[in-house]
């Protein structure tokens, strides 16, 4: 694994702190430091004018988050982002592949048209979609016309909506990681195992998916944390009556101004999405290191 | 692999691009059409291009965001491929540490991003929204996707490549600059994109620390789909995807995506 200032390009002392100081350093003072804040205020409470004030510290705040009436929400919000996560791995998967193995001289473009969409708006696409599904929108008129359904299909403000916007939203995200994971396997591996007669199936189980398993890890997570925070797709896309996390806290931190309850909530929804991603990485783990 | 399950690939992939660009083509369609009310068809017109060009603040936003995506993917690249580069080759003491730094932000909803950070600058810094604040909102965000790239690719690298540099004569520094780099450049590139595409897009880190002056793209059209969407909303997304469309195909003109190694 190492050789610290020997032969390689990389090592010794000065270095390891020349790469690692200003992005650690920029994290711990921008990201740790404005966690541990919020932690505190978290626990203070508003006064009669909105100020946070600590005469009392407690964790009434959190006490509070477990009001019967945030829970729905917070499971509604663990609902959406499991199906977007799912759908993107399985959707994208094989477009990595295909872009990784057959792409050929444009490799880079593939995957350049893949983050295409990106350069507009996410909030413009999502408004796309409301154009596409609406009771008199695009698809409808499409179903109409050719006669596969006679009165419109409601699509807009459903489950399907959302989570039909959010796979849309984070699929790139799940495609760069895995493609990223897919190219760097040699295919050499895969010609092997098929030379000591594994199967199609057989070789992509035992070889291809736990060497592309970091990008599979990267591309779950990098579709799963915007999507359980997601504000915007549930706003635009569902209905009235989808509430999200992100939702609530948005309201009672902008609109409400309670500032510790809102802090709390926030700091609540870091601590589960985290807990959560790292049962789930254990356990990739695992399986990555037992499964061969 | 037969070639009877590329074309099933092929096959599949084009309808994933399908179904990635639907929208963007309903949105170009749109922008040209002759209707005040956005969702229904009534004809052809270019009206909102011009209608466009004379919207200040629809031109204000789009450079403020600019501006803002260019100085955050700058920063975000530099430390974050330094970060990535660590992680995948030095086995220093804080590794493990460095990780669960990475992945904290990473997991952190952006909400809770965005408001710690407008409760930090309030704090210590008594600052509200100016374009430094949003600077470090962005970077702070795009770090870690930058590092986590750089990192998949300097991991899955032949480090016998930089031996036998080594072996020829080359100095740790030749090595790197000749070798390393040009290996990782692809996941720099990538996280690059990745880091470009987080900070133009974002809306919720954003609205939580932009000031007066400081309003984004982002903030300006989720005034407009909140309140009243105008098909100027159309026209310019038409525009960002027509420039770069353009940009990406002289890039490809000149050689930039060939770079890779051929498989198969």
């Amino acid at each position: 694994m190492s050789d610290p200032g020997g032969r390689s390009a990389l090592g010794g002392r000065v270095t390891t702190a020349a790469l690692v100081a200003p992005g650690a350093g920029w994290l711990v003072l921008f990201f740790i430091v404005p966690l541990g804040i919020i932690f505190l205020v978290s626990l203070g409470e508003r006064d009669a004018l909105d100020r946070v004030v600590f005469d009392n510290p407690s964790l009434d705040n959190y006490r509070r988050a477990f009001d019967p009436k945030f829970l729905p929400t917070f499971a509604n919000s663990l609902r959406y982002a499991a199906i977007t996560t799912v759908l993107s791995l399985v959707i994208g998967y094989p477009i990595a592949y295909w872009i990784s193995r057959y792409g050929g001289r444009y490799k880079l473009l593939l995957l350049v048209l893949v983050m295409l969409p990106f350069w507009t708006s996410y909030l413009i696409r999502v408004y796309s979609w409301q154009i596409i599904l609406r009771d008199q929108g695009v698809l409808n008129s499409i179903l109409q016309a050719i006669g596969i359904t006679s009165e419109p299909l409601i699509l807009l403000n459903t489950d399907f909506s959302v989570i039909l916007g959010m796979v849309y939203g984070f699929l790139p995200f799940a495609i760069l990681p895995l493609y990223v994971s897919i190219d760097r396997l040699d295919p050499a591996l895969i010609a092997a195992a098929r030379d000591l007669y594994a199967t199609a199936g057989g070789a992509f189980r035992h070889v291809i998916l736990p060497l592309t398993m970091p990008g599979i890890i990267a591309a779950g997570l990098l579709t799963f944390i915007p999507a359980i925070g997601d504000f915007v797709t549930p706003e635009l896309l569902g209905g009235a009556e989808t509430t999200t996390i992100a939702r609530v806290v948005q309201e009672i931190f902008l609109e409400g101004r309670d500032w510790p309850y809102g802090a709390a909530l926030g700091f609540l929804l870091m601590v589960v999405t985290l807990g959560g991603t790292l049962v789930a990485l254990r356990t990739l783990r695992r399986e990555v290191v037992g499964g061969g | 692999m037969t070639s009877g399950r590329n074309r099933w690939l092929a096959g599949y992939s084009l309808l994933v691009y399908a179904f990635i660009f639907a929208p963007i083509v309903v949105l170009i369609l749109f922008s040209f059409n002759d209707s005040k009310h956005v969702f229904v068809w009534k004809g052809f017109t270019t009206e909102w291009y011009g209608e466009l060009l004379a919207n200040d603040r629809l031109l204000g936003a789009l450079e403020v965001t600019l501006q803002l995506a260019l100085v955050s993917v700058i920063i975000s690249v530099v430390v974050g491929s330094l970060l990535g580069l660590a992680l995948a080759r030095i086995p220093y003491r804080g590794r493990g540490a460095t990780e669960t730094l990475i992945l904290l932000t990473m997991v952190t909803p952006e909400i809770v991003l965005g408001l710690s950070l407008l409760i930090f600058f309030l704090a210590l810094l008594d600052a509200n929204g100016s374009f430094g604040q949003l600077v470090v909102a962005h970077v702070t965000f795009c770090i870690g996707f930058v590092a986590v790239t750089v990192r998949a690719r300097a991991a899955g690298m032949d480090r016998q490549l930089e031996e036998a540099a080594r072996d020829l004569g080359a100095n740790a520094a030749g090595a790197f600059w000749h070798v390393t780099l040009p290996i990782i450049a692809p996941g720099i590139a990538a996280g690059a994109m990745l880091a470009f595409a987080l900070s133009f897009d974002d809306y919720v880190v954003t609205t939580f620390n932009a000031g007066v002056g400081n309003t984004t793209l982002p903030l300006f059209i989720y005034g407009r789909i909140k309140f009243g969407v105008t098909p100027e909303i159309n026209a310019i997304s038409t525009i960002i995807v027509a420039v770069t469309a353009i940009a990406i195909l002289i890039a490809w003109r000149a050689g930039a995506f060939r770079g890779e190694r051929t498989t198969g």
